[in-house]
């Protein structure tokens, strides 16, 4: 008998094992809209399968409320139901032993009191509030509502023009966003339950990059109606693009030298050339649209005087004025926002930081990007200064990691208290304060102040990267609602009592994505269309391909590859690099055709129109 | 074309067949449940299963298209068993109480699970129960459902009013009423249909079968009892009887052999409906032609509440004529009970119709003309009235012809068509050119307007002006048209609307065939009746002169007025109110 031996797992052990993480998977995977009391009962059933069975709270209690709640669901409830479940589970999350017990009932304590409407309705009327009303996942998810299973069959067939085309109907926008949309659409994707999302921007890319040129529709018959959009970014470019297919006359009213929006003025060429920026513009206004640049409505002209001239007014300003920390030293020399020195890059003045140490504050993508440019401007440090972890920050994983790659050090932990200048007012060093991770509020760890002592990073250069506002005060003085800060548009992009202005994209949001633009652009344009008197159809003429019928087995996903991080950090080149056309087939083979299988096949597989 | 092989057998089909139509044309017929052509594709019962060579997984025959080279396989152990254990998850869920079903003998989930030689369930028995309206003209059975979705899909895709919807989520997803109403609060036509396309007996008409057996009963009641003009095309179906020999005659006979004490012709009070709304449309034409907008036929109740529900503002361009039910109702409570010489207290007037929103209008609050209650008291389904012979164990193939009674037995060829689509426009506009030139046209000179078409168009020369006529039947091409005349992209004179595709030979009240669509073949059998009476026009049945003779004047006269019109304003409808 040995006094010690190694545990190794058998064979049930390591299916439970693997059974975890389907369960991870598939819970990532789960389709918007499920009844929220289901969905606690389900899961109150796996917690009671986890109990050890000592403690009385947990080994009775989890089981007695899962009765309770299947009671609520089978329409065997009353309203004092309610209060039963609420009692049995303050009772067991204070008094149950361990966190299997107390943690379990404190979810269902969070629920009944979350969604207690949910709750009344079950008993009240034996329904549930909740519908299934998208259950295409990636589709749901798009902003724009593009058809991704359609373009993604295509890409599979070879049809890359067709696949760009049918993305264009949603999304007129379909070479920027192969290269940098945020891809809500694969949060959800149902091969999640098998293994990985489908790689849905990487194949986006590969059909944009294979389809050659693809020529826009040509516009509808001229309605004489003209509309103008106030700003040239994606929103507005995609606003535009729409109008001018439905046929009426569009101009564009941009402040800057270029049209492009924050993705000219604030992404780096290295994610998003130049070149390719300019080309889709350019498509985009094939059918005529009149762009005057270098005039900021507010100062040069006012909204009323717009409002008087055309049908209709847009507003798609955007969020590009840049925010303060607020800390002692702000005001020194070389102190810069991002915002600044992106939209000077985006003016091709490049500005040159050979030598320099640098220090840029945020955690988000933008920090990413001017951290990332600044490595390729000569830098000979860069930090990236963070309040809380480098798991927290708001900026993509793979921006993250790109700039840790490029040789950015992510500071982790630190709070900048002040920066100390130099006899010339220049920022000489960065202040911070060591921060420790605490307490979860709101569902994300907060940092409170370390007892460790403040730290001085020196430096030549800081570059504040804590978020953009909205210059809505142009705006507000004639009457456009604002609140906390940002154009107060309703969700069909009307202002109210204000007939004829619309407004939408990051001037109403605040600071998001390049397809939620787009998605207001779309919603702009097709109630712009209406308000003009109008319902003029945007649809596709392409084919999608039949579901194929094979069995689909668990298969890695194709991730994007990137240039080597020594040689893309020398020049400010396209660092992501395309799929094979060995990688794309397989890829786009993976999807599951959520249109054609299961629900999608009865409501809501395909919006052909809108 | 493309090549495949079916359970070993190399056949060749169109492009875009599926896989089910492939097998079916290759002598194979795959059983299928919830799969209806066109309308519901989904492949949600998984019963059409079958094996493709080459895949682990199966695949549903019903919305797969056959392949080139793609080698079926559509009874193999896999697919049998498979099947098999799907047929017994369904009925885990279904109330299989089968002896007490409106369905029994007509219910596709029992055939599939008795040609499956189902007889133990191996599985828990998990069936939904929740409470329906009582009293509903339209009842869901829950305990029934099987989720096949197929009303849902047919009020969405084919009427257009969308009162079905998925309800609830994970295990007790149900179908429901949509938006979570209660049926009462929906704006439900009430048109049936998703009665005719349900697979099993979840839904179903109320049943007021008792109500006649018991005024049968009662000798102080004196029976009308009045017949539809579709029924006659199709009350045999159900009883195993050829279209030749279900005679509307034979209907008559077991009805008398039943105990009522009249039996009616409703073709008499649609000879009547033509009288007051051909009138009614020459009397409006000048404020047809100069609003553009047209005059809509008011004889369909599905149709009426679905303009009053979708269209308020469309409303007083109904004509104001009752259907011919309800003016046969009014007229049985004071004409006829004058002739009879009774107190029309003591009269119970019943319908037999195709239709299930006629259970509705005969219990509207402005549906009650004659002062003696509602003008109808029940009405009956077509397949109530049938289930009633069975029920009184009538030999239907044994029945002898037997006469109307007189004299409300007595109608035109022109009011047997109001059964089917096109045929009260054909009928009004037969009459209408008799009015203004008074002579009578060719009878066949309006048949343009006939057949399956949902929408369709003719213009007319009437006296010199033209007039401008639309048909539509089922209410998804009802809401086309009705769009295009609100935004003047269509303008007519004159509009027919039926609820019910091929209307009311396609009527919700009709006999039930899974699968197929009969409102063709019984329009065509209505025309034939039409063809061969010797009245053609309304206007001349003896019986409907007589009555303006000796009772109602002349059209829209004061009591036309009273008994024959109504005030399309006088109820709401649920989202009205």
């Amino acid at each position: 008998m040995s006094r010690l031996s190694i545990i190794t797992l058998n064979q049930a052990q390591t299916t439970v094992e693997s059974l975890y993480k389907d369960l991870e998977r598939r819970i990532v995977a789960s389709p918007p809209g499920l009844c929220p009391v289901d969905m606690a009962a389900s899961f109150l059933k796996l917690c009671h399968a986890q109990t050890c069975g000592k403690c009385v709270p947990c080994r009775v209690g989890l089981g007695q409320l899962e009765k309770l709640l299947e009671d609520v669901l089978d329409g065997n409830a009353t309203l004092e139901t309610i209060d039963l479940i609420e009692k049995t589970a303050r009772g067991i999350s204070v008094s149950a032993d361990c966190a299997i017990g107390f943690q379990a009932a404190r979810m269902v304590l969070e629920g009944v009191q979350g969604f207690r409407d949910d709750y009344e309705e079950h008993i009240l009327r034996g329904r549930c509030t909740c519908e299934l009303s998208q259950p295409v996942p990636c589709v749901a998810l798009c902003p724009a509502g593009v058809d991704i299973p359609g373009y993604v069959a295509l890409v599979s067939e070879g049809r890359y023009a067709d696949a760009v085309r049918l993305i264009r109907k949603d999304n007129p926008m379909p070479l920027v966003c192969g290269l940098i949309c945020e891809h809500p659409c694969e949060a959800r994707c149902r091969r999640n339950m098998v293994d990985f999302p489908v790689n849905i921007r990487g194949l986006k890319r590969f059909a944009v990059d294979h389809a050659g040129e693809v020529p826009v529709p040509a516009p509808q018959d001229d309605t004489g109606k003209t509309v103008a959009v106030i700003g040239g970014g994606p929103g507005g470019l995609s606003a535009a693009y729409y109008l001018s297919l439905m046929g009426h006359k569009v101009t564009i009213y941009e402040q800057r030298k270029k049209l492009g929006g924050m993705l000219r003025y604030g992404i780096p060429n290295y994610r998003l050339p130049r070149k390719s920026l300019d080309a889709e513009i350019e498509t985009m206004l094939s059918n005529g649209v009149e762009v005057k640049t270098e005039v900021s409505v507010g100062q040069d002209m006012s909204i009323i005087d717009l409002r008087n001239q055309y049908d209709a007014v847009y507003i798609a300003i955007g969020a590009h004025t840049d925010k303060k920390i607020g800390i002692e030293g702000e005001d020194a020399g070389n102190v810069i926002s991002a915002v600044e020195m992106l939209r000077k890059i985006g003016d091709d003045e490049m500005p040159d930081f050979t030598g320099k140490r640098v220090l840029v504050i945020g955690g988000g993508n933008v920090a990413m990007d001017v951290a990332r440019s600044s490595v390729r401007l000569g830098a000979e440090t860069v930090g990236i200064v963070y309040r809380r972890r480098r798991v927290d920050m708001t900026a993509l994983k793979e921006e993250v990691d790109g700039a840790a790659e490029e040789g950015c050090q992510v500071l982790e932990l630190q709070a900048p208290v002040r920066i100390e200048k130099d006899e010339d007012g220049n920022a000489a060093a960065l202040w911070v304060k060591p921060q420790l991770i605490s307490r979860v509020q709101g569902g994300r760890p907060k940092p409170v102040d370390a007892e460790e002592p403040e730290k001085r990073i020196p430096c030549d250069l800081v570059i504040v990267a804590i978020g953009q506002g909205i210059e809505s005060k142009s705006f507000e003085k004639y009457g456009i609602p604002v609140k906390r800060g940002v154009i107060d548009a309703l969700s069909w992009s009307g202002i109210k009592d204000i007939p004829g202005v619309f407004a939408g994209g990051d001037c109403v949001t605040g600071p998001a994505t390049v397809i939620r633009a787009i998605a207001a652009g779309k919603v702009a344009a097709a109630n712009i269309d209406e308000y003009l008197g109008y319902h003029h159809v945007i649809q596709s003429d392409v084919e999608i391909p039949a579901a194929r019928l094979a069995d689909r087995p668990a298969c890695g996903r194709v991730n994007m590859e990137e240039r080597d991080a020594a040689e893309r950090v020398k020049d400010f080149d396209l660092v992501e690099c395309g799929m094979t056309c060995e990688e794309a087939r397989q890829e786009s083979s993976r999807c599951l055709r959520c249109d054609h299988f299961g629900y999608g096949v009865f409501k809501g597989g395909r919006v052909d129109r809108w | 074309m493309v090549k495949l092989t079916i359970d070993g057998k190399l056949i060749e089909v169109q492009e875009g067949t599926t896989i089910l139509e492939a097998a079916a044309q290759a002598g194979i017929p795959v059983p299928s449940l919830c799969y209806l052509k066109d309308i519901n594709d989904i492949g949600a019962c998984r019963v059409c299963v079958v094996e493709l060579q080459g895949m682990q997984r199966l695949i549903s025959a019903c919305n797969n298209v056959a392949e080139e080279g793609m080698v079926i396989f559509t009874n193999s152990p896999k697919v049998r068993e498979t099947r098999r254990v799907n047929v017994e998850l369904i009925l885990s869920q279904h109330d299989c109480r089968c002896a007490t079903c409106v369905r029994s003998g007509n219910c596709t989930l029992q055939k599939i699970a008795n040609d499956l030689g189902i007889i133990d369930l191996p599985y828990h028995e998990d069936i939904s129960h929740s409470k329906w309206t009582a009293g509903f003209p339209l009842v869901r059975n829950y305990e029934k459902c099987i989720k096949c979705m197929r009303c849902v899909q047919i009020c969405d895709k084919v009427q257009g009013l969308n009162i079905w919807d998925v309800a609830g989520t994970g295990s007790r997803t149900t179908v429901d009423v949509s938006r979570n109403r209660r049926i009462e609060e929906a704006d439900c036509a009430l048109c049936g249909q998703c009665i005719t396309h349900c697979p099993v007996g979840a839904l179903r008409e109320r049943d007021d079968t008792d109500r006649v057996f018991e005024a049968l009963a009662d000798p102080e009641k004196i029976t009308v009892v009045q017949i539809a003009p579709a029924v006659r095309a199709a009350w045999g179906e159900s009883l195993g009887l050829s279209r030749e020999f279900a005679t509307v005659n034979r209907l008559v006979s077991a009805l008398r052999k039943m105990g009522f004490d009249y039996i009616f012709d409703t073709d008499f009070s649609a000879d009547l409906t033509i009288m007051e709304e051909g009138s009614e449309f020459l009397e409006r034409l000048e404020e047809i032609k100069s609003t553009g907008l047209p005059m809509f036929t008011s004889c369909c109740p599905g149709w009426v509440r679905f303009i009053k529900s979708q269209y308020p503002d469309m409303v007083r361009q109904l004509s104001t004529a009752k259907s011919p039910q309800q003016m046969f109702g009014a007229m049985t409570k004071s004409y006829y009970a004058d002739l009879l010489g009774v107190d029309p207290e003591k009269i119970y007037s019943i319908s037999v119709m195709p239709c299930l929103a006629k259970k509705e209008e005969c219990a509207l609050p402005t549906m009650n003309s004659a002062g003696a209650g509602q003008d109808v008291d029940v009405v009956l389904t077509t397949r109530e009235i049938d289930r009633m012979i069975r029920a009184e164990h009538i030999r239907a193939d044994l029945l002898e012809e037997e006469q109307f009674d007189m004299p409300l037995g007595v109608s035109s060829g022109a009011g047997v068509i109001f059964g089917a689509t096109g045929g009260v426009m054909e009928a009004a506009l037969r009459s209408a050119y008799y009015l203004v030139t008074g002579k009578n046209p060719d009878p066949d000179a309006f048949k343009s307007v006939r057949g399956l078409g949902g929408w369709k168009e003719a213009e007319f020369d009437l006296a010199g002006q033209k007039i401008r006529v639309a048909v539509a039947s089922g209410l998804g091409n009802t809401r086309k048209l009705m769009e295009a005349i609100r935004s003047g992209k269509s303008s007519y004179d004159f509009v027919e609307i039926m609820a019910c595709p091929g209307g009311c030979a396609g009527g919700g009240g009709q006999p039930i065939h899974d699968g197929e669509e009969l409102a063709g073949i019984r329009g065509q059998n209505l025309y034939g009746l039409d063809k061969v009476n010797s009245l053609r026009f309304s206007h001349e049945n003896p019986s409907v002169q007589n009555c303006y003779k000796n009772y109602l004047q002349k059209p829209l006269s004061h009591r036309a007025h009273e008994l024959l019109h109504t005030d399309h304003f006088g109820w709401k409808m649920p989202e009205e109110q």
